[in-house]
């Protein structure tokens, strides 16, 4: 475990240390965020590197990752505890004749049966310090949740009628994330700091290449970026992210692409572009366009 | 967490005071900032203790905004009050009594409104751009004969009904409700009937007898409301239709209670714009009036697939997320090129549960699909229902309760 960064750029080298290329703004907020022991509210389009933050985080700091994944109907079973039922029957049975009620009773309802889930997990003393709780794409569970974690998250306890309160002794660090497929509530976001995670510009988008696909040729990367910085500012139904470009390098390098060529974007198209409306759209001439709009660009340099 | 203790700032306070006047200043160009996130503010910048202007706009930032269409508004505000605080006093100053003079007058806006409204209604009531044939107006005429006055109310075209007409149907209208089938949801709750075996709750009465299992306690899936998002045409040619519809949804929003659970309202003509806030507001005149103010394509033209675009592109995802059913309320009359409407009303059935689509020219007794918007819809929709009278919504709102209802879809594709 590693202390918390003491300023801006510390926490910066810190995130750089473990490849994740970020922003100063995005340092600036997670900063906040260590310092001020404030959730951290990222939005952003899918593939921008939202997650990808938390578990930089995680590394860098030397903490447990905890990661919470939403979906639609996600309740506080899942969320924060569960019996473990079958167990306990199992106890009842055997202990039948001997023991004493009472006894039964506090037996049934302690640690032993007690199945944690991530939330109740994040709030356990851990060895290394505070864990990193990642709720990732809180936008895809339903209201009831997301009034559960108001409290939750505000006071960093949950109740278990059985057991009593269970309250962390030391706060998590907590990322939640959201694709915005559904407004999240104000109530909720009041109580974090928020960030809107942008597509990166040419230079921090190559620096990531060639943090995280160093395979990569630094011509073909170049052409790679570019291209796909100039997809981004067409009208797609879904626009290639940070992590679609990784993929497509890595792909590409795959294949022993040593540069691109309309030929070779209309085999790989798969790997950024997500919906047939969007490959039908770029493919063919667009393609060529728009590759050669990029080596435009990069000519000079 | 939201326990806030003295702040220890700087000792003459400036910065204090400026972040305060910031936040003031943000608020007047409409982000919502209370009390609560300046105090954060402040916390967060000596936190933060920025040596670079940028840092500083990061802290701000993170404290101010929650949306990202408020982020350039943020960035505006920013620029211009921490250039010169002065300026910014100048201008609150300058500002606050226009503030408040927009604000005295929206009163008599609206009697204005309903006074013209009641003036021109009936006498200066528009033809739709094509009518398509003319002989069913007769037939509703004929009806009115044999129909008691409520009846007859209900059997009326909006188009043609006088200004006391149209205020007893938005009052008939206000009590319509539009049922909806649930939808069966992952989260279960306590049933005695339920099917899935509920361990804790069986294990909880089990205590209660001693460790004893009696019975075993049971869960069902729980039900839950689909969305509704409706998109209307406000263009010249629906004006009459629209504003009793959006009376419709209006209704439908804030019936407590009626199944929806979110309903989304956007108009287009034009232009899409988003009028669901609006339509929250209590009153329907109210409601009507601000989204007015915001769509600024009334009665204008209509380019229904560019609109259809921008919603697919900019909306669905976050509107339709938990399977919505569609409400497109238009008279299909568009321009512009056909397959491109055909191919956005296709993008925006596959996301939807069901698209219904309300025409209030199927009101005529021969209408056909002639015109090319017509064509190029009508293959995408699920259902197709006329929607120009209290009848003919009351006939929608049974309507959606039924999974297979089409309409009059069939009949008019074999006219195809």
């Amino acid at each position: 475990m590693s202390a918390l960064p003491q300023s801006i750029d510390e926490t910066q080298a810190m995130l750089t240390g473990v490849d994740y290329v970020c922003s100063r703004s995005l340092a600036v907020v997670v900063f906040l965020s260590l310092k001020l022991g404030r959730p951290l509210f990222l939005e952003g389009e899918a593939g921008v590197g939202k997650t990808e933050i938390a578990k930089a985080l995680a590394a860098g700091l030397g903490r447990r990752l905890i990661r919470l994944q939403c979906y639609e109907g996600l309740d506080a079973g899942s969320a924060v505890y569960e019996w473990n039922f079958a167990a306990q029957m199992v106890a009842i049975r055997t202990a039948e004749a001997s023991v004493d009620k009472r006894e039964l009773r506090s037996e049934l309802f302690s640690d032993e049966f007690l199945i944690r889930r991530p939330l109740l997990e994040a709030m356990q003393p851990q060895t290394g310090g505070a864990p990193v709780l990642l709720i990732d794409e809180l936008d895809r569970t339903d209201e009831p949740f997301e009034a559960f974690l108001l409290e939750a998250l505000s006071d960093f306890q949950v109740t278990i009628p059985e057991l009593g309160t269970v309250r962390a002794a030391e706060p998590p660090i907590v990322i939640l994330t959201s694709n915005r497929t559904r407004e999240v509530h104000d109530a909720l976001k009041r109580r974090c700091l928020y960030h809107w995670v942008d597509y990166p510009n040419f230079e921090r988008e190559m620096a990531i290449i060639s943090a995280r696909a160093p395979e990569a040729q630094e011509t073909l990367s170049r052409e790679v970026v570019a291209f796909v910085q100039k997809l981004r500012t067409e009208d797609l139904f879904k626009k290639p992210g940070v992590a679609e470009t990784i993929d497509w390098a890595k792909c590409l390098v795959a294949l022993d692409v040593i540069e691109l060529s309309p030929q070779v974007i209309a085999d790989t198209l798969g790997a950024i572009l997500k919906y047939q409306d969007d490959i039908q759209k770029i493919e063919g001439s667009e393609a060529k366009r728009l590759l050669e709009e990029a080596r435009a660009e990069l000519a000079p340099v | 967490m939201v326990t806030y203790a003295d702040l220890p700032m700087p000792e003459d306070g400036k910065l204090a005071d400026n972040i305060t006047h910031f936040a003031r200043a943000l608020r007047a160009a409409g982000l919502p900032v209370g009390p609560g996130r300046v105090v954060d503010a402040i916390r967060a910048v000596e936190a933060a203790g920025f040596s670079e202007k940028r840092d500083f706009y990061a802290v701000l930032e993170a404290c101010f905004v929650s949306r990202p269409e408020h982020r350039v508004v943020f960035g505006q505000v920013f620029r211009l009050y921490w250039r010169d605080p002065q300026f910014l006093e100048h201008m609150m100053s300058l500002l606050s009594p226009m503030v408040r003079g927009v604000n005295q007058s929206p009163e008599a806006q609206a009697a204005e409104r309903r006074a013209a409204e009641a003036l021109l209604e009936g006498a200066d009531a528009r033809r739709p751009e094509e009518p398509e044939d003319q002989p069913g107006e007769e037939v509703e005429f004929d009806a009115t004969l044999t129909f008691s006055a409520d009846e007859r109310l209900k059997q009326m075209d909006f188009e043609q009904m006088s200004a006391a007409e149209l205020a007893e149907a938005k009052r008939a209208i206000a009590l319509l409700d539009l049922p909806v089938r649930p939808i069966a949801s992952r989260r279960t709750e306590p049933a005695m009937r339920g099917r899935i075996p509920d361990w804790r709750g069986t294990m909880r009465s089990a205590m209660r007898s001693g460790g004893e299992i009696e019975r075993l306690a049971y869960r069902a899936r729980r039900q839950r409301w689909p969305n509704l998002v409706a998109l209307c045409d406000i263009s010249g040619s629906m004006s009459s239709y629209s504003r009793m519809l959006l009376h419709f949804l209006h209704a439908a929003a804030n019936a407590k209670g009626a199944g929806w659970s979110q309903v989304h309202t956007f108009t287009f003509g034009t232009r899409l714009t988003n009028i669901t806030r609006h339509m929250r507001a209590r009153d329907v005149d109210a409601a009507l009036r601000a989204a007015g103010r915001e769509a600024e394509d009334w009665e204008g033209g209509t380019r229904i697939g560019a609109c259809l675009h921008s919603f697919n592109r900019d909306w669905s995802r976050r509107v339709m997320g938990s399977g919505a059913v569609v409400l497109l309320i238009t008279d299909g009359l568009d321009r512009d090129d056909p397959a491109a409407l055909g191919r956005e009303a296709e993008r925006l059935r596959l996301s939807a549960r069901k698209l219904v689509w309300i025409n209030p020219l199927l009101r005529w007794d021969g209408f056909q699909p002639r015109a090319q918007g017509v064509r190029a819809l009508l293959p995408q929709v699920d259902a197709f229902r006329a929607g120009h009278s209290i009848r003919s919504l009351e006939e929608l709102s049974v309507a959606l309760t039924r999974a297979d209802d089409r309409g009059d879809r069939e009949r008019l594709l074999a006219l195809l």
